[in-house]
């Protein structure tokens, strides 16, 4: 079967967001993009990557990932790239973990690749979603440090911040200064690798490696990889 | 449809003026006690709550000579439903509001989470509060179950995938209708110690009347409980270096409501000045089991007004 015409970039909902869910390479033999089997089994799973903090999804398959097999889908977050905009703020790694969950009820189960903090929600969700997550790659990129091991004094604005588009100004403020203890993290890594059933549940490519990263890396279920053996790994699975 | 049956409690009064502003894009509803020219109070809710719950303790204070300023937090009563919710984004929205009284220090009493984040907002801009006031708002400890690691990595997977699963299905999440008993007899699962003409009072006020029945107006996307990285002992650590007087108010019967944070952990943080009042008799929600005696306390550390 071949990929169908349709537009590259999927609409998926959570709760009062659009996502936009971009197909950067065709789904041939799984379904079809967007199908209800799209994503599914063996060398045909999907490798969803998440963009940094401030980013948007790259509009062609990036070189580090060119070795995967399979589809190659991106999600923009929340207040990031096509993905809608809401209004004030609120934002946290969890519900960004949930918009991830959102491309995962679309795409089935997939192996995910993050970037600085598309990294942190990778974990957060492989930790969530063990049975839908077929191995999670962290690798550096912005808002891979987050806002440090326990809060700080908050500086809250008094005065709007100006809303031109994504990405949102809420999202960078809120998501730069995000607390991130190590042992919070500690916990989603067990997670991911005592429920997926996978000898190795999470590669830790990154170069930097903050509080949180590291004691992730001194998980059972980690292993630190370059990206190539990341996926050369997953795709086995 | 019977017309709207109107229920009234002794003491209640609904708020003299309502108006709202505007916090960066969402409409948040703001109701008012008193005087327009007595000098503002601002008086914050607690989660799953609204403003017009404090329908009986906020004429209290007005009656003392105080414009008592109270607003239904994001997604909560008659203010907007929001895409996202954080207590970062209740404290820039609690800033809207004081912003609309004015730049002058005020004295700010906030319950339970409404008590979380006005002692945030306390800690991060000092020079916006003259005078702070927690009702049962100081959460010190985890009431996590003890239980082994293995078995809360299994338990915290199970809510993880719980939370996952509502929010798979929240853009179709409506509140159930029901008559006002039923909307009374849910709530008094959160509010046990409540009386059931009480809470038959706030669903006619905190419930919107459709064609099939009552409705809570609380943003069905929103969900009891959490998680997430956050630690009790965080908003604790912002206690000792407050610039605010403080007056720490905990109810001491546990319920499920509540933190059921034990007395020392308040005073080994108390800042200098601080005064803590612990009500033996009295569950979470110190200002509806006993509005006289806890509005006797706050307006006392207040002070006269003017």
């Amino acid at each position: 079967m071949s990929a169908p015409a349709a537009s590259p970039t999927v609409r998926v909902r959570h709760n009062r967001v659009e996502l936009a869910l971009h197909r950067l390479r065709g789904d041939d033999g799984a379904g079809g993009a967007g199908g209800a089997g799209a994503g599914r089994a063996g060398a045909g799973r999907a490798l969803l990557h998440l963009h940094g903090l401030g980013e948007r999804s790259p509009e062609a398959v990036p070189d580090r990932l060119a070795s995967w097999p399979g589809p190659v889908w991106a999600l923009d977050f929340t207040g990031h790239g096509a993905s809608s905009l809401p209004a004030g703020g609120g934002y946290f790694c969890e519900v960004l973990m949930a918009d991830t969950d959102a491309a995962l009820a679309h795409l089935g189960a997939a192996t995910i690749y993050g970037r600085g903090l598309g990294g942190y929600v990778a974990l957060l969700i492989a930790g969530s979603r063990p049975d839908l997550v077929r191995g999670a790659v962290i690798d550096d990129g912005p808002g891979l440090t987050g806002g440090g091991t326990e809060p700080t004094t908050p500086f809250v604005l008094s005065q709007p911040l100006t809303t031109t588009g994504t990405p949102d100004p809420y999202a960078l403020l809120e998501l730069s200064q995000d607390v991130r203890p190590p042992d919070y993290a500690s916990t989603y890594a067990r997670q991911a690798a005592t429920l997926s059933g996978l000898d190795v549940a999470l590669a830790v490519s990154a170069v930097v490696r903050p509080p949180w990263l590291a004691a992730v890396a001194r998980e059972p279920g980690a292993r630190e990889l370059s990206v190539a053996e990341a996926l050369a790994l997953f795709a086995a699975v | 449809m019977p017309p709207d049956e109107v229920v009234t409690h002794p003491g209640a009064r609904a708020p003299e003026r309502t108006r709202t502003v505007d916090a960066h894009g969402v409409r948040i509803a703001v109701h008012e006690w008193g005087d327009a020219g007595d000098p503002p109070l601002a008086l914050a809710h607690g989660g799953f709550d609204f403003a017009r719950t404090f329908d009986v303790f906020a004429p209290l204070l007005a009656e003392a000579g105080w414009r008592v300023v109270s607003w239904d937090q994001r997604g909560h009563g008659d203010s907007d439903h929001a895409a996202l919710y954080s207590w970062e984004a209740d404290v820039r929205d609690t800033v809207t509001v004081l912003d609309s009284l004015g730049r002058d220090p005020l004295p700010v009493v906030g319950h339970s989470k409404g008590g979380a984040v006005t002692l945030q907002l306390a800690a991060s801009l000092p020079h916006r509060v003259s005078r702070l006031v927690n009702l049962d708002g100081l959460p010190s400890r985890r009431n996590w179950p003890d239980v082994p690691d293995h078995q809360r990595t299994k338990m915290l997977a199970g809510d993880l995938a719980s939370w996952l699963d509502h929010r798979r299905g929240a853009a179709e999440a409506v509140r159930k209708p029901g008559t006002i008993d039923e909307l009374a007899a849910r709530r008094a699962r959160m509010n046990p110690r409540l009386s059931r003409e009480w809470l038959r009072y706030l669903v006619t006020v905190g419930a919107r009347h459709d064609p099939d029945g009552w409705r809570w107006k609380i943003d069905p996307s929103l969900r009891l409980g959490g998680f997430g990285p956050w630690r009790p002992e965080w908003a604790m650590a912002r206690l000792p270096g407050l610039t605010a007087p403080l007056l720490a108010v905990v109810g001491m019967q546990p319920e499920q409501m509540g933190w059921a944070t034990p007395p020392v952990d308040v005073e080994i943080s108390l800042p200098s000045g601080g005064r803590l009042e612990l009500m033996d008799d009295v569950g979470h929600f110190v200002h509806i089991e006993q509005p006289r005696r806890v509005a006797d306390l706050v307006l006392d550390f207040l002070g006269d007004p003017r």
